[in-house]
């Protein structure tokens, strides 16, 4: 009957709400709080992420739905209730001891509903989080030309692509030429001006990070994939801080060979441990490739640490070899389930070059919880003197 | 979608009128599923935003997703009342919502709980609720959405901790304590009373400052807004906004067995006297009925709830038929569900429904207990002490502006659930600004204290 919009409402089709909706707002105030608290709890979380393939630019984390707490009783052993429906005194209705049957498992699971969200969070934010507070070991600016080099603006020509026409300066030409115009400005090729690229030599913001791991038989799958944790939170990191970053894999058993990314990571090997293969492997490439001159370079090294005690010595100096021309040197021994702190063949190397004053460092890793622990310990500046425990 | 349900609206509420109901009149609006959704979470078709709204929203999202729950109408009392109607809701389900409407302004009219909230709370409780997240926003404008939201926190944490039995706009405490006056009740004492006032021992003259609270505090909203220490004063402003929400909460909380059941006693009722209604639409109508005011899920055998538009709508039944209509009436005006569950809900009702008492032990095992009528009675009524909530009492403010809380564990059977209320005393520490202390029991029944910081 009173349709005739004599109610007050806002006039035309559409009614207030459906302009917006308060439950989303509210919503994504919530997931916004869920991303702050996921933020404060980030180092539990990467380990624990679902990092998906190469290539992948998001993780997904499950987290619960925040509580609003009030305040309740604590949950009792006995609880009484009223319910309706055929029921005799005595009647057990749910009995956990007696049916394990599919349906109802597990009796903690129906505290809440047990609702949980999948949220998605890009990894070039968690990296931004991350690495905020981190700092690239023993960065230096590399002297001489480097090959980047970069198409800057510079300077205007009377020729030039159409879409490079400069339309301010154009017009300041129209004025000089014949003072201000009237309503409708006619311009002569003359006026026209096109803006200009040029080359510029950049200096050098080149990263070449060589990723070696050692995949012999010592080495379980579990350990292959706490160095694989390791080395996509260095990947992504040091991504973030150089422009140009270039990979190198690495694999040694006894010999070393060069993998590219993906296989790198499916890579299992078997036989005993020469840590010298691979070193070697790695200078080889170094000279080949890249001029330690122009690039920062980096080595990570994942290992056992049980190297050959015969290779010991050539290891040594093949570590020594490469130590020379990288920014850093970092170790990382996953062992999951032991902790020997180090005290490896691997490790000792490690300790004496850091002993000597090279910028190497070392760290124990041992469970998936601690792989933040690893990057941070390579990547805080304080870190530094103290690091090769 | 149709407007048809309309030109049935007056006739209802004549026929409504006719069969002795009295009820302010009420607007009734069709809105989309979304919009009756989020009426739905908010308990108020405008509220302060909250995050924690958007968590019950998802839920609710989640539920409805999966066939649960599907909402036909909800009404908020008032002069005039607000009905907002899906918009899905064919012809049948509207008749049947409209005469279902009628019958919760009649109660809420009527019934005493109702009526005193609504003195309190003023009978617009719609546009005040606008009104305090209006004033809501504008805080977040002129402080941060971030302090707003703690404030929020806060509030709306102890939102069940009011003390209905007092004032919505209750003064603050005396400031002094009233010296105890000497009784004059026997034959010496008036003779010595009538000499003259020496003076001397009625130096009692130095007036002694009470002390805050005088007594312990069960409404923790207004002490917290009147008596904290540090408070700004639009902090203060929130916590009094979701106050006054709660008191206009508390009513259909405390009345939900009675007022579901009286207004689905009503829609069947006025639906099987409204001639005018088209056969088909008739029973589809009661079909309807039947689906809401059914025990337990249709493939279900038992159900570990007890459905209240079912019981109420059963018990009123029984009550109307023993009793007679008027007695009934009162019944309606003067009762609460404690009231109404423990008087009239008979053995014979309690057997014919089906009813029964279980154990649920932690490990999952539920069992049926022995009957005991005033058993089930609290049973069912169990859950609605206090608002939901345990007892908690601001107990003292000590020279520092440390608040002391206390649990009444004694009443509630059992101790806190210790992280959740240190998460709410770190909500209540950021308003209060200083230090919080709780004292609640242990599992083995001896005293704990938490504090926050």
């Amino acid at each position: 009957m009173d349709e005739d919009g004599s109610k007050g409402t806002a006039g035309g089709a559409g009614k207030w709400y459906d302009l917006f909706s308060r439950g989303a707002r509210d919503w994504l105030r919530h997931d916004e709080k869920v991303r702050e608290a996921v933020r404060a709890r980030l180092p539990e979380i990467i380990s624990g992420a679902d990092l998906g393939g190469e290539g992948a630019r998001t993780v997904r984390v499950p987290v619960r739905m925040l509580e609003h707490y009030h305040f309740k009783l604590r949950r009792a052993e006995e609880n009484q209730g009223a319910g309706q429906g055929k029921a005799k005194p005595g009647d057990v209705l749910a009995d956990p001891s007696r049916d394990q049957g599919p349906g109802e498992k597990g009796s903690g699971g129906r505290d809440d509903g047990g609702v949980q969200l999948l949220l998605e969070f890009k990894i070039d934010d968690i990296v931004d989080w991350l690495w905020e507070e981190m700092q690239l070991p023993n960065l230096k600016a590399r002297q001489g030309p480097s090959d980047e080099s970069d198409w800057v603006r510079e300077g205007w020509d009377r020729r030039g692509a159409r879409s490079r026409l400069d339309r301010r300066r154009s017009f300041k030409e129209l004025v000089k030429r014949r003072g201000a115009p009237g309503a409708t400005p006619t311009f002569t090729d003359d006026d026209l001006r096109f803006r200009q690229l040029a080359r510029r030599r950049q200096p050098a913001v080149h990263a070449v990070v060589f990723f070696l791991l050692d995949v012999s038989g010592s080495m379980s799958d579990r350990d292959r994939k706490l160095a694989k944790t390791f080395f996509f939170w260095v990947v992504q990191g040091l991504r973030r801080e150089y422009r140009s970053l270039e990979t190198v894999f690495v694999a040694h058993t006894t010999d070393a060979w060069e993998f590219n990314e993906p296989e790198f990571f499916q890579v299992s090997g078997s036989g005993g441990t020469v840590a010298s293969a691979g070193f070697l492997k790695v200078r080889e490439i170094m000279d080949e490739r890249f001029n330690a001159a122009r690039s920062n370079m980096y080595l990570f090294y994942a290992s056992d640490g049980d190297n050959a005690v015969s290779d010991a010595q050539e290891a040594r100096t093949a570590l020594a070899a490469i130590v020379a021309d990288t920014c850093y040197t970092g170790y990382v021994e996953v062992a999951s389930g032991v902790s020997r702190q180090l005290d490896t063949e691997t490790g000792k190397i490690y300790a004496e070059l850091n002993a000597s004053g090279c910028a190497a460092g070392s760290y124990a890793l041992n469970d998936f919880d601690d792989v933040w622990g690893a990057v941070r310990h390579f990547f805080t500046a304080h870190n530094q003197e103290t690091s090769g425990t | 979608m149709s407007e048809d349900w309309r030109s049935y609206t007056r006739r209802i509420e004549e026929l409504a009128a006719r069969s002795g109901l009295s009820f302010h009149p009420v607007d009734f609006e069709a809105v989309p599923d979304s919009f009756m959704m989020e009426i739905a979470v908010y308990g108020l078709p405008v509220r302060m935003p909250h995050w924690s709204f958007g968590v019950r929203y998802i839920y609710q999202l989640i539920q409805r997703h999966m066939g649960h729950s599907r909402l036909f109408e909800v009404v908020f009392p008032g002069n005039p009342g607000h009905a907002y109607l899906a918009e899905s809701n064919g012809l049948a389900e509207n008749i049947l919502v409209t005469a279902h409407v009628l019958g919760h302004a009649d109660f809420s009219r009527n019934n005493l709980l109702f009526r005193r909230c609504q003195e309190q709370v003023s009978e617009r409780i719609v546009e005040h609720a606008a009104n305090h997240a209006r004033q809501i926003s504008q805080a977040i404008e002129a402080h941060g959405a971030e302090r707003v939201e703690a404030a929020l926190d806060a509030a709306l944490a102890l939102e069940q901790h009011i003390d209905v039995d007092q004032a919505l706009r209750r003064p603050r405490y005396p400031e002094y304590a009233q010296a105890p006056r000497a009784l004059i009740d026997d034959d010496f004492r008036k003779r010595f009373a009538a000499l003259e006032p020496t003076g001397a021992p009625h130096g009692a003259e130095v007036r002694r400052r009470a002390p805050v609270p005088p007594h312990p505090e069960r409404d923790l909203l207004w002490f917290v807004a009147h008596y904290a220490p540090e408070m700004e004063s639009w902090e203060r402003d929130i916590f009094l906004a979701v106050r006054e929400e709660s008191f206009y909460f508390y009513p259909v909380f405390a009345t939900q067995i009675m007022n579901e059941g009286w207004a689905s006693y009503w829609h069947a009722r006025l639906l099987r006297e409204a001639d005018f209604v088209p056969q088909q639409a008739y029973v589809d109508a009661i079909k309807c009925h039947s689906d809401v005011v059914r025990p337990i899920a249709a493939e279900a055998q038992v159900s570990l709830s007890i459905n209240p538009y079912h019981l109420g709508f059963a018990m009123w039944e029984k009550v109307i038929e023993g009793q007679g209509l008027a007695a009934a009436r009162r019944i309606m005006e003067q009762d609460d569900d404690f009231g109404f569950v423990r008087n009239h809900l008979t053995r014979e009702l309690a057997d014919e429904l089906g009813l029964f008492r279980y154990n649920a032990r932690s490990d999952g095992q539920v069992k049926v207990l022995e009957q005991d009528l005033s058993q089930l009675h609290e049973a069912i009524l169990a859950p609605k002490y206090n608002f939901g909530a345990p007892v908690v009492c601001a107990h003292k403010v000590r020279n520092d502006g440390t608040l002391e809380l206390a649990h009444d564990s004694t009443v509630d059977g059992r101790g806190l659930d210790l992280e959740r209320s240190r998460k709410v005393l770190d909500y209540l520490h950021r308003v209060w600004r200083r230090p919080v202390v709780l004292t609640t029991v242990n599992q083995a029944g001896s005293a704990l204290e938490i504090t926050a910081p």
